[in-house]
C-alpha cells in the first residue's frame, strides 16, 4: 500500500494524541494530575492539537473534503463512519474538559466523568482506526488480531511519552510512576508489534494468482502485460511495496528510534531527576520526540509492508 | 440524513432513460481498413458516442478498442488546421500558413510545369489510401506510371499469389466459412484488416467445436486462444505446408474430383526441356488448353463439358511430344523426400509427429467430416448437382507469411494446400466475398509503357495491374525500369501493388530518373513506414552540390502532424474521417460478404471547425485546375463543381459503372450497373450509409463454377464474361517468366537479372530461405526480429489518441524465457539488438508463449519527440522505439556488384519479417532510454497547446443533469 | 447491520465472461469508456493526456497472463511444440459482489448494492473521496477519478440496460455490444434459466478468488482444453497411412477420380 504521507501524519499524530489524552483523562480522574490551569492548558491542548491536525491531514487527504461530514452517517456499518463520528464525539467531553480545567478549574464528579468519557472516546477512536485497517480482508498484512493492538499499544506508548515529559516540565510527583508506565508501554507496544511482524512474516498468503484470475487448473500463471503502460490509480495506490531488505533496515531504524532510544532516554530522565527539573524534562521531550518519529516510520511500514490483493492482477504471485 | 439501507431505486432515483443524444448519423469508421459502419451519437453538435451499426454487414454492431476511441481521434490536438508551406530546412517544422488558394495554386504551379515537359516526374504515393479509384484515376489521368498505394509493403503477396492462383485472397477478397469449417488454419495473423469479422468468427469457430490452429512464432491475441499453437520458426510455412502436402500425397488424401473440375491440375504440361514452350500447356489448333480424357482416351480442350480428365501419366501430343497433366508436376515435386517431416522439421523448428498429426488431422476433416448441404446448384458446364459438399477446412493467412521475401510462393503453397484438399468455396472451406473470384489474374495491365507516357498526356489505363507475361513488364528495350519504384520490371515483375517503400530512396538516387515533385497522401513515409529510418530522413532532406534538394518538391497529405509533416515543402489538411464524404467503392477495396456484395459511405457527421479541406476535395479542384480530362471541361470548368460527392454519383469509370454500386439508374432501382442517380448519396444515408445485395441459395458455395453466381457477377460487372474461374495450382504466367529467364522470347531479362527470375519464377510453389537468412551469418544473427499489430492501436496514428496511448504509450522487445535463461537476461532488463544495418536499444519482457529464436515487439508505438503534438518527455519517444531502424531497405551486394531491395522477387513485397538480429544486454551507464534518438521536431504554428487534463462528456451531464450537473440520482 | 439490502436482490444482474474467446482487444476497455464518459458516472477523466504519465479513470481493463499447464512435464506430447503456456486475456471490471465489502466499509452511503437487480453503484454526489471503497474491493475494481476525487467503477451500465431510449437488442453494457469476440455475455445469474447462467453451467464457470468470500456475481469460463494430440475432438486418430502403392506412383489418383 501506498503510505501517503497525509495518512502516516494523521495516524501518528492522532494516536500519540488520543493516547495522550486518555492518559491525561485517567491521570486527572485519579488526581495524579491536579486541577492546576496551565498543566491542563498544556496537556490538552497539546493531545487535542495533536488529534486535530491528524483528523485535519486526513480530511484534506479526502477528494471532497468539504463533504467530509456525509462520513459520519454509516456509521452502523462502516469503521471509517465509526471512527469519524467517535473523533468527533470525543471532541465533546476532551473539550468541555479543557474548558472545565481551565477556567473553572473545578474537581468534581462532572470533572471525572468528562475524563472518562474522554479517556473512552479516545479509546474507541483509535480502536476504529485500527478497524479500518484490520477489517479490510483485502490485506492480510492488516486483517490480523495483531493491527487493533498495534494502534492502541503505539497510541499508548507515544502517549505516555508526551506525558510523562509533561509531567516533569511540571514537575509532578506523578513523573516515577510514569516513567514506568513509558517503560512499560515501550516494552508492551513493541512486544506487540514485534509478534505482529512475526505474524505477519510467517502467516502464508492466502490468495495467489491463480486463484485471482480463476486459472487454478494451470500449474503455474504469471502476468505477461498490464492493462496499460504507465501507472494507474490502482498501482499507485496500491501498488507499492518496499524491498524485504529494505523493510528490515526500517524495521531496525523504527525500533531504534520508537524503541531502544526513548527506553534509553527514559531511563537517563529517571536517573536525571536528581538533578535541575529540566534537564529530566528535555530528555524526556527528546524520547517521546524520538517515540513518535519512530511510530511514523512504523506506520509507513504498515502500509509499505501491507500487499493489497489486487497487486496478483499486477504481477505478484501470492498476497 | 442517514442513508443507510437505502439500496433500493426508489430511494435513488437514476434517470435511466436518458436520450443518448440529441441526433444520430451512420458512417463508416476509418480507423482500419475493416471499415465498420457506426451510428454516431451526436448532443449538442458535440460527439456523444459512437457505437457499432447492428445493421451493417461487416461488423453487425461491434467495434474495436480503436474505432470505439474515434472522439479522440476526432478530438485530437494534433490536427492540423491550415494549409501550410515550409520556410524553414526541411524537417525544421518551421512552416507559414497560407490561404487555401495560394495552397493549390502553388501546387497548380508546380504540377502543370511537370505534365507540360514530363509526367513521369510527378511520383504520386498515397499510403494508408482507401480512395484509390480516385487516386488511381487521377495519376492515370495525369499521365503519370509513377503511382501506388500502400500495398507493395503491406501485403501485396497475398494478394497477388491469390488473385494468380485462385482468383481471390483473403480479407475484402475472402475469408473462412465461419459458420460452418470445422478446421482453422491461421497463418501469421496478428490483427489483420478484417479485425472484427475475424474476432467474431473465431467465437463461431469456437462456439461451434470446430479445431482452430493458429501458426505463428507468438502466441498472443488470436494466437492466444488457439486450440493448438505452432510457433515455428519465421520465414519457413513454406516448408511446413508442403510437408503438409508431402503427407498427405504420400497417404492418397487429395479431393481428386475436385482438382479435376475446378483446377488446372488436369491441364497438360508440354514436357520438352529447352523449348519455348516447355513448362506451358498444350494448346489445339484453336488455342484451347488441352486435357487427356480418360473416358475417350483422347487429347480433349480443357472447355469440354463431357471432359472426364486424368490427373496423371504423361500422354503424347499431336506433334510428339510428350505432356503430362500438371498434378503430376506438382504431385512429383512435393513428394520429394526432401519434404518429408522428419527433413523439414529442425528448420521450421517443431517435431515431425507434430506436422504428421497435423496433416492427418486436415484428411480427417476434409474427407471424413464432410458437410453436406442439400442446395441443388448447376456448375458452368450446366451440370446440375443435388447437393453442395463441403470439405471443412479453412485457412486464413496474413503477413506472417507475406512480408517475408518467400511470401509469394508461400502463400501460394497455402492456397495449393486448399486446393488439393477441395476446400476453396464450398460449405466450410475458404469463401470468396464478390466480386472475387476473378479470372487469375483479373487484368488489366500495368499502363505505362515506352510511349504511354507523354506531355499533358493521360495515360491508356491505369497505372496498376496484373501483367500476364514478360511482355507486360514496364522496362525499356534494356529491360531497365520505366517507373521511379521500379515495381513492373525484371527485379520484381508481379510489382502488382507498386513498390512505396523505394520511392523515396530510388527518388534521392536519381535511380532510374530524378524526379521533380513527390506527391504524398496519408503515408507516414518519414517513419513507421520506411525501412530504414534513419537514412531515409536523411534522403528527404539531402542536397545537391547546387544547394537543390535532391527530391526537389514533397507535397503532402496529412490530416496530424506526423513525422512526415515536418518534410513536406507544401502541406495540404485534410479533415477527420467525421468530417468528409468518402467512399468504400467495389473499385477500390471494398466491403462486400460471402453472402453478397456491399459498398458503403462516409457522409461528414460533424463540419470541420479548422480551415481543411477532404483531400479528395483538393484532387479533384487541382485535377480540375491543371485541366485533367474527366476533372475538367473544355472550358475549362470543373467536370464536377459539387466536388466529391457530385464525383461519387456522377462519375462512370464505364458507362453504367461508377463508385458506388446501389441505387442505380435515374430512377434509383438499378444496382451493380446503371446510369447516375443523383439522390444516390441521399439512398445510401436512409440505408444507414451502406448497401448490399444478397445472393440466392444456390450461388453462395462454388462461385468459381457456380452458372448462376458467374452469371450474375458478369451481370454486375464483376467480371467480363461468365466464364468458370479456374484454380491454378501451375502457374503458366510464372513460367513464361522463366522461359524468359532462360533465353526465350524478344523480351528477356537482362543479365544482372537472368538467374534471380530463373530461380523464383518456378512455376510450382516452392520454399526457400528468406533473403536475410540467406545472406546473413546465422551464428552471428541467430534470431529473428518481427512486429505484431497491436489490437487497440494503428499504427502510427493511434499515438495522439489520449484513450488508446494509454493502452499503449510505450513499447518493449519480447524475448522468450529460454532466450533470457540462456543470455542471462531478466524482465525489464534494457537490451542492445544488432542487425547487419544497425543497432536499437529498448527494455526487455519475457514471456513464455514465443518461439526461441524469435523476438518481438508492437509495432509503431515508437515515436519521434516532438511528433504528434505530444509533450517532449511523452514516453512514445522515450520508451517506444521502432524495429524499423534495423531493417535495411537493401540487401547486401550482390556478385555483380547490386544491391536488390529487402523484398519478395516476384512481387516487390517489403520483407518486414525476414530481419535477422542478436541481442546483447545494454550496460547501466546506457540509460534507461530507447536508442536511437532523434532531435525532436519543431511543433508548427496551429497546434495549440494541449490540455494537462481531459474530462471528456462532463458537459454532457452539466447539459441535462438535475442533480448539481450529474445525471442520477434525482433529489 | 449492514448497509447491503437486507434481503438478496431478486435478480442478479452480472457479467459472464468467455477467457477462451477473449483476445486481448481492448474493445470493451474503450467503448466502456467512451459510453461512460459521457453517461451515468461522467466523466471519466484523464491526467497528462498527451504527456508522460498518462493516466486515466477507467472501468473496465485488460490484462494478460501466461498460464503453465499442469502437463507442462510432458511437453513432447505428439510432438506439440513448446506448448507448455497458455496466454490468457484477462478483462475485468467490477463483479458485482454479493457480499461486497466496498460498499459497508463506505463511509457515506455513497456506496451502494441496488435491491432490485445487485448492481453496485456510487452516488458521486455522496462520495468524500476517500478511496476505502478501493482498498475493500480484492477485485482493483474502483478507480478514483483523477480530476473529480470522487470513486467510479463498472455501473453495468445502468443507463443502457434500462434505457427505452435505446432499442431492445440493444439495451446490453456497452462493453457486451461491442465486444468483437462475444466473450461477454450480460444477464440474470440469479435464474439458473438465464443464458448467462446456463453458460456457467455449461462451462464450468467460476468466481474469482473464492476465499475472499465476496461471492462475486460476474463468472469467468475458463480456456476450454488444447487439443494438441491425437484423439482429441476436431482431431486424428493417429498418423496417416500411405497410399496403397498398386498403379505405380500416384496410382491411387485414379480410384479417387468419379465420373461424372
Ligand atoms: N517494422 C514494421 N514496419 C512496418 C510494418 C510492420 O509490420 N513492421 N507494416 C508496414 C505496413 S503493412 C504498413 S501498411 C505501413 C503503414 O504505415 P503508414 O502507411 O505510414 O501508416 P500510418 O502510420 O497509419 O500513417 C499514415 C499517415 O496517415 C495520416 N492520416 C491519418 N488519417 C488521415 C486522414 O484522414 N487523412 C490524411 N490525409 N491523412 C491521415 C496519419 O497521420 C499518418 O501520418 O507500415 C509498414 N511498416
Ligand atoms: N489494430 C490494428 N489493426 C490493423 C493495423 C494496425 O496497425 N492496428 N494495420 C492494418 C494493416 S496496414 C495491415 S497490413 C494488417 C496486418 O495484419 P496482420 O497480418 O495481422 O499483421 P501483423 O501484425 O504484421 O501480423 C503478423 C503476424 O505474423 C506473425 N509472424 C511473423 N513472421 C511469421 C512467419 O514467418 N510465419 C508465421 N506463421 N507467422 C509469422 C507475427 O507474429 C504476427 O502475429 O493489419 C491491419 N489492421
Ligand atoms: S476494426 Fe475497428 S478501427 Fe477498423 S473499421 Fe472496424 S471499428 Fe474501425
Ligand atoms: S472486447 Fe471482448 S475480446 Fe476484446 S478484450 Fe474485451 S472481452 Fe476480450
Ligand atoms: S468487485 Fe470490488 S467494487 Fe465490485 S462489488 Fe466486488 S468488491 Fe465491490
Ligand atoms: S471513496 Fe466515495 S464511495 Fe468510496 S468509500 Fe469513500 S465515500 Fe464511499
Ligand atoms: S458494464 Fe458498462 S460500465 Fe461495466 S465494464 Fe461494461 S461497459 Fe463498463
Ligand atoms: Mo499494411
Amino acid at each position: 500500500m501506498n503510505p501517503a504521507f497525509s495518512v502516516l501524519i494523521f495516524t501518528t499524530l492522532s494516536g500519540a494524541g488520543y493516547g495522550l489524552l486518555t492518559l491525561v483523562a485517567l491521570l486527572r480522574m485519579t488526581d495524579a494530575f491536579p486541577a492546576v490551569r496551565w498543566l491542563g492548558f498544556t496537556s490538552l491542548s497539546l493531545a487535542l492539537v495533536l488529534i486535530t491536525i491528524g483528523l485535519m491531514a486526513s480530511t484534506f487527504h479526502l477528494g471532497h473534503p468539504e463533504r467530509a461530514w456525509r462520513a459520519l452517517s454509516q456509521w452502523r456499518s462502516s469503521w471509517l463512519s465509526r471512527e469519524g463520528v467517535m473523533a468527533l464525539v470525543t471532541y465533546m467531553p476532551a473539550g468541555l474538559l479543557w474548558l472545565g480545567w481551565i477556567f473553572w478549574q473545578a474537581d468534581n464528579h462532572i470533572m471525572s466523568l468528562l475524563a472518562l468519557m474522554s479517556a473512552l472516546g479516545a479509546i474507541l477512536t483509535v480502536i476504529c482506526t485500527g478497524m479500518i485497517y484490520a477489517s479490510l480482508k483485502t490485506i492480510p498484512q492488516w486483517h490480523n488480531v495483531w493491527t487493533v493492538p498495534v494502534y492502541l499499544m503505539f497510541a499508548l506508548m507515544t502517549g505516555a511519552l508526551l506525558c510523562y515529559a509533561i509531567s516533569l516540565w511540571f514537575g509532578l510527583p506523578a513523573a516515577d510512576g510514569l516513567a514506568v508506565l513509558v517503560l512499560l508501554s515501550l516494552l508492551g507496544a513493541w512486544a506487540v508489534k514485534w509478534s505482529y511482524w512475526q505474524a505477519i512474516d510467517t502467516t502464508p498468503k492466502s490468495s495467489d494468482i491463480r486463484s485471482a484470475t480463476g486459472l487454478a487448473a494451470f500449474a503455474e500463471v504469471r502476468l505477461l502485460d498490464p492493462p496499460h503502460t504507465e501507472e494507474n490509480f490502482l498501482m499507485k495506490e496500491m501498488g507499492y511495496q518496499v524491498g524485504r531488505k529494505h523493510a528490515t533496515k526500517l524495521r531496525r531504524l523504527a525500533l531504534l528510534l520508537g524503541g531502544v532510544l526513548p527506553f534509553a532516554l527514559t531511563l537517563l530522565a529517571i536517573a536525571a531527576a536528581s538533578g535541575p527539573f529540566w534537564i529530566a524534562a528535555v530528555i524526556a521531550s527528546l524520547a517521546a520526540l524520538s517515540g513518535i518519529a519512530g511510530v511514523f516510520i512504523e506506520r509507513w511500514l504498515l502500509f509499505a509492508q501491507a500487499q493489497h490483493k489486487v497487486t496478483l492482477y499486477y504481477g505478484q504471485p501470492t498476497a | 440524513m442517514s442513508v443507510v439501507g437505502r439500496n433500493h431505486t426508489k430511494d435513488r432515483p437514476i434517470d435511466t432513460n436518458q436520450k443518448i443524444g440529441d441526433e444520430v448519423k451512420y458512417s463508416t469508421c476509418y480507423m482500419c481498413a475493416c471499415r465498420c459502419g457506426i451510428k454516431v451519437h451526436l448532443k449538442d453538435g458535440a460527439i456523444r458516442y459512437i457505437e457499432g451499426n447492428p445493421n451493417h454487414p461487416i461488423n453487425k454492431g461491434v467495434l474495436c478498442a480503436k474505432g470505439s476511441a474515434g472522439i479522440m481521434q476526432h478530438y485530437s490536438p494534433a490536427r492540423l488546421t491550415k494549409p501550410l508551406l515550409r520556410v524553414g530546412e526541411r524537417g525544421a517544422g518551421e512552416f507559414k500558413e497560407i490561404e487555401w488558394d495560394e495552397a493549390l495554386q502553388t501546387a497548380t504551379m508546380w504540377l502543370s510545369a511537370i505534365r507540360n515537359e514530363d509526367p513521369r516526374k510527378l511520383a504520386f504515393f498515397t499510403g494508408r489510401d482507401q480512395s484509390q479509384a480516385l487516386t488511381g484515376w487521377w495519376a492515370s489521368q495525369f499521365g503519370t506510371p509513377n503511382y501506388a498505394a500502400h500495398g507493395g509493403f503491406c501485403s501485396v503477396n497475398m494478394a497477388s499469389a491469390g488473385l494468380y492462383s485462385i482468383g481471390g485472397s483473403f480479407w475484402e477478397f475472402g475469408q473462412p466459412d465461419w459458420d460452418r469449417t470445422k478446421y482453422l488454419m491461421m497463418f501469421g495473423v496478428a490483427e489483420d484488416h478484417d479485425s472484427n469479422p475475424i474476432k467474431t468468427g473465431l467465437a463461431k469457430v469456437k462456439a461451434n467445436g470446430a479445431k482452430f490452429v493458429s501458426i505463428n512464432p507468438i502466441k498472443t491475441g488470436y494466437s492466444a486462444i488457439a486450440d493448438e499453437w505452432v510457433g515455428l520458426n519465421p520465414g519457413t510455412d513454406g516448408l511446413f505446408i508442403l510437408s503438409l502436402v508431402y503427407e498427405l500425397l504420400r497417404a492418397g488424401k487429395v479431393d481428386a474430383d475436385y482438382l479435376a473440375r475446378y483446377t488446372n491440375a488436369p491441364y497438360l504440361v508440354i514436357q520438352d526441356e529447352g523449348a519455348p514452350d516447355h513448362g506451358l500447356f498444350a494448346r489445339d489448333e484453336a488455342d484451347e488448353i488441352l486435357c487427356h480424357d480418360r473416358k475417350s482416351n483422347q487429347l480433349r480442350p480443357c472447355s469440354d463439358p463431357e471432359l472426364q480428365p486424368s490427373l496423371t501419366g504423361a500422354v503424347r501430343l499431336p506433334d510428339g511430344r510428350s505432356a503430362v497433366p500438371a498434378f503430376a508436376l506438382m504431385a512429383q515435386a512435393y513428394s520429394d523426400p526432401g519434404y518429408a517431416p522428419d527433413a523439414v522439421a529442425d528448420r521450421v523448428g517443431i517435431p515431425a509427429e507434430q506436422i504428421r498429426r497435423l496433416a492427418a488431422e486436415l484428411a480427417q476433416i476434409a474427407f471424413e467430416e464432410e458437410i453436406v448441404l442439400d442446395q441443388p446448384w448447376t456448375d458452368w458446364r450446366g451440370k446440375r448437382h443435388e447437393t453442395m459438399i463441403g470439405r471443412p477446412v479453412s485457412m486464413h493467412a496474413m503477413r506472417g507469411i507475406s512480408a517475408h521475401s518467400n511470401g509469394f510462393h508461400t502463400c501460394r503453397a497455402i492456397h495449393l494446400l486448399q486446393v488439393i484438399l477441395g476446400s476453396i468455396d464450398c460449405p466450410g472451406g475458404f469463401r470468396y466475398k464478390p466480386p472475387f473470384p476473378r479470372p487469375t489474374p483479373p487484368g488489366p495491365r500495368p499502363a505505362g509503357k515506352l510511349g504511354d507516357v507523354a506531355p499533358n498526356t493521360p495515360l491508356p489505363g491505369p497505372p496498376l495491374g496484373f501483367p500476364m507475361g514478360p511482355e507486360d513488364l514496364l522496362v525499356d528495350d534494356d529491360g531497365q525500369p520505366l517507373r521511379i519504384d521500379k515495381a513492373f520490371s525484371w527485379e520484381n515483375p508481379l510489382s502488382n501493388h507498386g513498390m512505396l517503400h523505394m520511392v523515396i530512396s530510388n527518388a534521392w538516387r536519381g535511380d532510374p530518373y530524378p524526379v521533380d515533385t513527390l506527391f504524398m497522401y496519408m503515408a507516414n513515409m518519414a517513419w513507421n513506414s520506411a525501412m530504414n529510418t534513419a537514412d531515409t530522413i536523411k534522403m528527404l532532406t539531402d542536397k545537391n552540390a547546387d544547394g537543390e534538394y535532391k527530391i526537389p518538391r514533397l507535397i503532402y497529405s496529412d490530416a496530424y502532424y506526423s513525422e512526415t509533416v515536418a518534410y513536406a515543402d507544401l502541406v495540404l489538411p485534410d479533415t477527420t474521417y467525421l468530417e468528409r464524404w468518402d467512399c468504400i467503392s467495389v473499385l477500390d477495396r471494398p466491403i462486400c460478404e460471402p453472402e453478397g456484395p456491399a459498398d458503403s459511405i462516409r457522409q461528414p457527421v460533424v463540419a470541420p471547425d479548422r480551415d481543411v479541406r477532404p483531400f479528395q476535395e483538393v484532387l479533384l479542384e487541382l485535377g480540375a485546375r491543371l485541366g485533367l480530362p474527366g476533372m475538367s471541361n473544355d472550358d475549362g470548368s470543373p467536370t464536377y463543381p459539387g466536388g466529391y460527392p457530385d464525383y461519387l454519383i456522377n462519375h462512370q469509370r464505364k458507362p453504367g459503372v461508377g463508385s458506388l454500386m446501389g441505387w442505380r439508374g435515374e430512377d434509383g432501382t438499378a444496382k451493380g450497373r446503371g446510369a447516375p442517380n443523383p439522390n444516390q448519396l441521399q439512398k445510401y444515408i436512409d440505408n444507414q450509409c451502406f448497401w448490399q445485395d444478397h445472393l440466392a441459395p444456390d450461388q453462395l458455395y462454388f462461385k468459381h463454377s457456380n452458372q448462376s453466381y458467374l452469371n450474375y457477377a458478369a451481370r454486375m460487372g464483376f467480371i467480363d464474361q461468365a466464364q468458370p474461374i479456374v484454380l491454378q495450382i501451375y502457374s503458366e504466367i510464372m513460367q513464361r517468366f522463366r522461359l524468359a529467364a532462360e533465353g526465350h522470347g524478344p523480351h528477356q531479362p537482362p543479365e544482372l537479372h537472368r538467374e534471380r527470375v530463373k530461380t523464383y519464377f518456378d512455376p510450382l510453389p516452392l520454399w526457400y530461405a528468406p533473403f536475410e537468412s540467406a545472406c546473413n551469418d546465422e551464428e552471428a544473427y541467430p534470431l529473428y526480429a518481427v512486429t505484431q499489430r497491436p489490437m487497440a492501436m494503428y499504427h502510427s496514428w493511434g499515438s495522439q489518441n489520449a484513450w488508446l496511448r494509454q493502452i499503449h504509450g510505450s513499447n518493449r522487445i519480447y524475448i522468450s524465457e529460454g532466450l533470457a535463461k540462456a543470455e542471462g537476461i531478466k524482465e525489464d532488463d534494457w537490451i542492445w539488438v544488432y542487425s547487419r544495418h544497425s543497432r536499437i536499444k529498448a527494455q526487455v519482457r519475457v514471456m513464455m508463449g514465443l518461439n526461441e529464436k524469435t523476438i518481438w515487439t508492437w509495432n509503431a508505438i515508437g515515436k519521434r519527440k516532438g511528433a504528434w503534438n505530444l509533450d517532449r518527455n511523452a514516453g512514445e519517444a522515450s520508451k517506444g522505439f521502432l524495429l524499423n531502424h534495423l531493417i535495411d531497405d537493401l540487401l547486401p551486394e550482390q556478385d555483380g556488384g547490386y544491391r536488390y531491395s529487402c523484398s519478395d522477387p516476384v512481387t516487390g513485397q517489403a520483407a518486414w519479417y525476414d530481419l535477422r538480429v542478436r541481442i546483447e544486454k545494454a550496460l547501466p551507464h546506457e540509460g534507461a532510454i530507447t536508442e536511437p534518438q532523434f532531435p525532436e521536431l519543431q511543433k508548427p504554428k496551429g497546434l495549440g497547446q494541449t490540455p494537462a487534463q481531459l474530462r471528456y462528456g462532463a458537459a454532457f451531464q452539466e447539459a441535462t443533469g438535475d442533480n448539481g450537473g450529474k445525471l442520477g440520482h434525482k433529489k | 447491520m449492514t448497509s447491503l439490502p437486507q434481503n438478496p436482490p431478486a435478480k442478479r444482474l452480472g457479467l459472464v465472461i468467455d477467457l477462451d474467446t477473449c483476445v486481448g482487444c481492448h474493445a470493451c476497455v474503450v467503448n466502456c469508456k467512451e459510453w461512460n464518459t459521457g453517461g451515468y458516472p461522467a466523466p471519466l477523466s484523464d491526467l497528462n493526456p498527451y504527456g508522460a504519465a498518462q493516466s486515466g479513470a477507467w472501468l473496465n481493463r485488460v490484462h494478460s497472463f501466461e498460464a503453465v499447464y499442469e502437463d507442462n512435464a510432458n511437453a513432447a506430447r505428439d510432438g506439440a511444440s513448446q506448448s507448455q503456456s497458455r496466454t490468457v486475456h484477462f478483462p475485468k471490471s467490477c463483479l458485482h459482489c454479493q457480499d461486497a465489502a466496498c460498499v459497508t466499509v463506505c463511509p457515506t452511503g455513497a456506496s451502494y448494492k441496488r435491491e432490485e437487480d445487485g448492481i453496485v453503484l456510487v452516488q458521486e454526489d455522496l462520495c468524500i473521496g476517500c478511496g476505502l471503497c478501493s482498498w475493500a474491493c480484492p477485485y482493483g475494481a474502483r478507480e478514483m477519478d483523477p480530476t473529480g476525487g470522487v470513486m467510479k467503477k463498472c455501473t453495468l451500465c445502468i443507463d443502457r440496460i434500462y434505457n427505452e431510449e435505446i432499442e431492445e437488442a440493444q439495451r446490453q453494457p456497452a462493453c457486451v455490444n461491442t465486444c468483437p469476440a462475444k466473450a461477454r455475455h450480460f444477464g440474470d445469474l440469479a435464474d439458473p434459466d438465464s443464458s448467462v447462467s446456463k453458460l456457467v453451467a455449461e462451462r464450468g464457470g467460476m468466481d474469482l478468488m473464492p476465499e475472499m468470500g465476496y461471492r462475486p456475481t460476474n463468472k469467468y469460463l475458463p480456456p476450454r482444453p488444447r487439443r494438441d494430440s491425437y484423439g482429441k475432438q476436431g482431431g486424428a486418430n493417429g498418423p496417416l497411412e500411405s497410399a496403397d502403392p498398386k498403379g505405380g506412383f500416384l496410382g491411387w489418383v485414379d480410384r479417387l477420380l468419379s465420373d461424372d
